[in-house]
């Protein structure tokens, strides 16, 4: 009734290739980033900020990443977590070989050596698919993990083994360390994920993402279409290990304020990965939905089921133990989507914007 | 000219004077192999006969011995735990192919990986819900294992061996043995084989292709469930095995996805060349820890030179 | 499509006249292991002809094509390509120099709608690099809109206008064939290969088709080869026709003089060897 594109022509192919071609979702995407920018900030307690909005939308753009290689590029991979490392250590250095330059940039410059570290362990892909490649991007994981213990100048020679962020600033306001303030912190992670996001979709749009999905659907068929595998394959991962660079950044700086190699490990790749495939392989929105249901769920679960279980049963139920039911029950809606809806939540979404498209019809 | 000196010198100076510990690395390089193998052995199986890469093994290896350390925590004998856990494989198998693989027919494959990766999750989380997450020791002597050690002096030294470890490699090769003869000589074997050379054939010779899917998981989950007794006698049943177990996965890529022979040969070659390089190179030059990579970026090398594996046929890509 | 549209004649500029020879095949050979897929085999296409290679099951034919853009490379022989001689090559070399073609089993990119499988055949004609392509608005979606218009006429002469933003992967097999066709033709090919562009059609599924490589050769001047099985369709669309059989050369000329020839009536029918 409301959400309806009768009326709406498209008389030119820009307007037709637009990213919201139907009016009414060019009017949603404007009122969720205000409500991004303006009302989340203004209203939403420290507590949703910290604990929930900014390691959601951390974790969005780091899946974001994934996608673009998993996703559109067909290569499957397990060493999200080890490219968000090589970020956040990028980033450490350079922020303390220049302490005056604006955090942001040095956040987001961090990707690139993230992404020369995709590249290089991108290589293999050249030879190899599929599964062979999970071993290769497992080699990554493992080695960067170890790597990032070993060489103790990663973490300036700090007896913790940890990064301590410093205080840094952007734009004359402190957005790291423990002054900056709640605030501060959300607005940045949303201004970068915003736009990266806004670039990714632009990129996945033209030539370069359609060469991507090529080799994804058919790589014997894309090289005879004169797409380079070389090109395409490098080029996915290093746009996907920038992705996931900046989101390491952000997760040490922003975030978590200090860091130790665990939330680098392999749980943080598999983390990622099922945000990607509960969200929708291949799809942006995706993304972001997975990455609330996989991140928001367990915390909900945490803090809700324990009570809800101790008074409708009479036994006892601790928090860990509602975290166990949390993971037990994502690995049931894993299996379980790839079963009935393999494109995920994002197809979900698709289909209920289609019914509400002829809604009150069936058709 | 230190380093170079490092590299090419002295590991061989320090294995021609202490041989007794070259012995010992080798040894310890050998038990860790045959493990590595038998959990490749479970994927190989899986993937001939169906086609799915099945991530979850190297969990099955985790809850099995758990299972198995849980039930004889409840005051059952040792070896009817034993039959216990192997009931409850084979019910994971069952459930396994009848709520997941089977609605997943003819989905590519890279959704049935990660369906097993969901299943390994699944597998995590409700182990630790069900039995608890801390370290549990294994069940060893109840289990009529020895536990005991031998000594054998060589070149001034000595080099011990663990009982358990004799009696893990003698066990590995029953296994092996055994699993060769089931799938050589029996009707199940031939069915399973024919099922691993083309699904739409088997199926139109009236194999049933539910039956052989759950005969392989189970023979993944016995072959799972002594790698577990084996792996968790020498340390402890805990999740901390399951990064263990990923070591699996480069085996299978020295020795080819479909090659038992492959896998075994593969297992033994990142066994036994994980720990000779943590001792020789990895600790002296790049400050230990090697063995958590090694394993995955030989195989990384490996896949760039020679990209089927050992045992691997080229394949012909056709369109 | 505009018939007059010099962009849909492929290179003007490469000094072929109609009528010679655009690609020649020396003595190729190729073997898998032991197995010897193509003997020795040599033929040329003209520029301007519709040129049929037929044969039986397993004779070589989608070898062949393979190893014309360079999917295969042959132990023996030499590919010559307006007059450029090569041996080995990737694939992707063989598109940009102006070879593209369709598979016998459709080989479309089943996860894009219809309209980006043919914005794929354009991939080799679009340069704006990484940069544009991020902000998009400007340089990269002027070119992406140029190309769209080539597209769009490409999708009116195949009368697929409908399934315009459709996944490919759900469309029946025919269309599936015909955006196929329209993909390889969006790459502007000098010479367009065909692997049984009409297997497993109905009668007018195929008509429609023949109708489609007919206009192609004739109204855009793009040299043809193709492989089919149904004879009546060969004799037709073909001005010569080469008949592989093992492997090996047995006839090539004009279609009624292979019709004719004894050798490849009896690969045909099949005599007692």
């Amino acid at each position: 009734m409301f959400y309806r594109e009768a009326g709406q022509f498209k008389t030119t192919y820009e307007a037709d290739s637009a990213k919201f071609p139907i009016f009414q979702d060019k009017v949603f995407i404007w009122l969720y980033l205000a409500i991004g920018f303006i009302a989340i900030p203004l209203f939403g307690s420290q507590f949703f900020l910290d604990a929930i909005m900014i390691p959601f939308l951390v974790l969005a753009l780091a899946a974001v990443g994934l996608n673009i290689l998993t996703g559109y590029t067909g290569q499957i991979s397990l060493g999200t977590g080890a490219f968000m490392g090589v970020g956040a250590y990028a980033c450490y250095k350079l922020t303390l070989a220049m302490p005056d330059v604006n955090i942001i940039l040095l956040i987001v410059a961090s990707g690139i050596f993230s992404a020369l570290a995709g590249v290089f362990f991108g290589l293999p892909s050249l030879r190899i698919k599929g599964f062979y490649l999970v071993v290769t991007t497992l080699a990554a994981q493992f080695f960067l993990e170890w790597a990032f213990i070993r060489f103790p100048w990663l973490y300036n020679y700090n007896p913790s083994g940890a990064i301590e962020v410093p205080q840094r600033e952007a734009f004359g306001v402190i957005v790291t360390g423990a002054a900056a303030s709640s605030e501060a912190r959300y607005l940045v992670v949303l201004s970068v994920v915003v736009i990266m996001t806004w670039f990714a979709s632009n990129i996945l749009s033209g030539r370069i993402g359609r060469s991507w999905m090529m080799i994804r659907d058919m790589d014997i068929a894309a090289e005879l279409m004169g797409v380079r595998p070389l090109y395409a394959k490098l080029s996915a991962f290093a746009v996907s290990s920038f992705y996931c660079g900046v989101a390491g950044a952000l997760m040490v700086f922003i975030w978590q304020g200090a860091a130790e190699v665990e939330i680098f490990d392999y749980n943080r790749s598999f983390q990622v990965l099922f945000m990607v495939i509960l969200g929708g392989l291949g799809s942006l929105l995706g993304c972001f939905l997975g990455a609330a249901v996989i991140f928001i769920f367990p915390i909900v679960m945490h803090h809700a089921l324990p009570p809800i279980w101790e008074t409708l049963t009479p036994w006892t139920m601790n928090s860990s133990q509602a975290d166990l039911v949390a993971a037990v029950i994502i690995g049931v809606m894993i299996v379980a989507f790839l079963i009935l809806e393999p494109h995920g939540l994002a197809r979900l979404w698709a289909i209920f914007k289609q019914k509400l498209r002829v809604w009150p019809f069936p058709y | 000219m230190e380093l170079l000196n490092q590299i090419f010198i002295e590991p061989f100076q320090t294995m021609y004077a202490l041989p007794d510990l070259l012995l010992q690395t080798l040894w310890e390089g050998f038990v860790a192999g045959t493990l590595y193998s038998l959990i490749a052995l479970g994927f190989v199986l899986i993937f001939k006969a169906s086609g799915v890469f099945n991530f979850a093994q190297g969990i099955m290896v985790v809850f099995a011995a758990l299972v198995l350390v849980g039930v004889h925590a409840l005051g059952v004998n040792a070896y009817l735990a034993v039959l216990i856990t192997l009931g409850v494989m084979a019910l994971l198998a069952m459930t396994v192919v009848r709520v997941v693989l089977k609605p997943l027919v003819n989905q590519p494959d890279i959704i049935l990986f990660m369906a097993t990766i969901g299943l390994t999750y699944i597998l995590i989380a409700g182990g630790q819900l069900v039995f608890g997450g801390e370290p549990k020791a294994m069940i060893t002597e109840e289990l009529g294992l020895p536990t005991g050690s031998s000594d054998w002096e060589v070149g001034g030294g000595i080099v011990i061996f663990q009982h358990i470890d004799i009696a893990a490699a003698v066990i590995a090769v029953i296994l092996i043995a055994g699993l060769a003869i089931f799938f050589n000589k029996t009707r199940v074997g031939r069915a399973l084989r024919a099922v691993a050379d083309d699904h739409q054939a088997a199926l139109s010779v009236g194999i049933s292709l539910e039956y052989i899917w759950m005969v392989v998981w189970f023979a993944a989950g016995v072959v799972a469930l002594t790698a577990g007794i084996m792996w968790a006698a020498k340390s402890d049943v805990s999740f901390a095995l399951q990064v263990v177990a990923l070591k699996a996965l480069p085996v299978l890529v020295l020795g080819g996805f479909t090659s038992i022979p492959g896998a075994i040969i593969g297992g033994l070659i990142i066994g036994l060349g994980e720990k000779v390089f943590e001792l020789y190179w990895g600790s002296t030059i790049l400050g230990g820890g090697t063995e958590a990579w090694f394993a995955f970026i030989i195989a990384l090398l490996f896949l760039l030179y020679r990209p089927e594996g050992l045992f691997g046929e080229k394949l012909i890509e056709r369109i | 499509m505009n018939a007059h549209d010099p962009s849909m004649h492929g290179r003007t500029d490469d000094g072929i006249a109609v009528g010679d020879v655009l690609l020649h095949v020396d003595n190729i050979s190729l073997s898998f292991g032991g197995v010897k897929a193509i003997t020795d085999v040599s033929f040329d296409v003209r520029k301007g002809e519709v040129r049929a290679i037929i044969g039986p099951n397993g004779a070589g034919k989608t070898s062949m094509l393979n190893v014309i853009n360079g999917f295969y490379h042959p132990q023996e022989g030499t590919i010559s390509f307006r007059g450029e001689k090569r041996r080995k090559m990737k694939p992707y070399q063989a598109a940009s120099s102006g070879i593209s073609r369709t598979f016998q089993n459709v080989a479309l990119f089943a996860g894009m709608s219809t309209l980006d499988n043919i914005m794929a055949g354009r991939t080799l004609k679009m340069h704006k690099n990484f940069f544009w392509q991020m902000w998009r608005h400007g340089p990269a979606l002027q070119e992406e809109i140029e190309h769209r218009k080539v597209v769009e006429e490409i999708i009116d002469f195949l009368e697929i206008e409908h399934i315009r933003k459709e996944p490919v992967g759900t469309l029946p097999y025919g269309l599936q064939k015909r955006v196929e066709l329209g993909r390889a033709l969006a790459a502007e090919p000098d010479l367009l290969l065909l692997d049984e562009p009409m297997a497993g059609m109905n009668l007018e599924e195929k008509e429609d088709m023949s109708r489609f490589i007919i206009e192609v050769n004739q109204q855009f001047g793009t040299t043809i080869a193709l492989i089919e099985h149904d004879m009546g369709v060969v004799m037709d669309l073909a001005d010569r026709v080469m008949v592989l059989d093992y492997g090996k050369k047995i006839g090539d000329g004009l279609p009624e003089e292979v019709q004719a020839n004894q050798d490849v009536i009896d690969a045909y029918l099949g005599v007692a060897h």
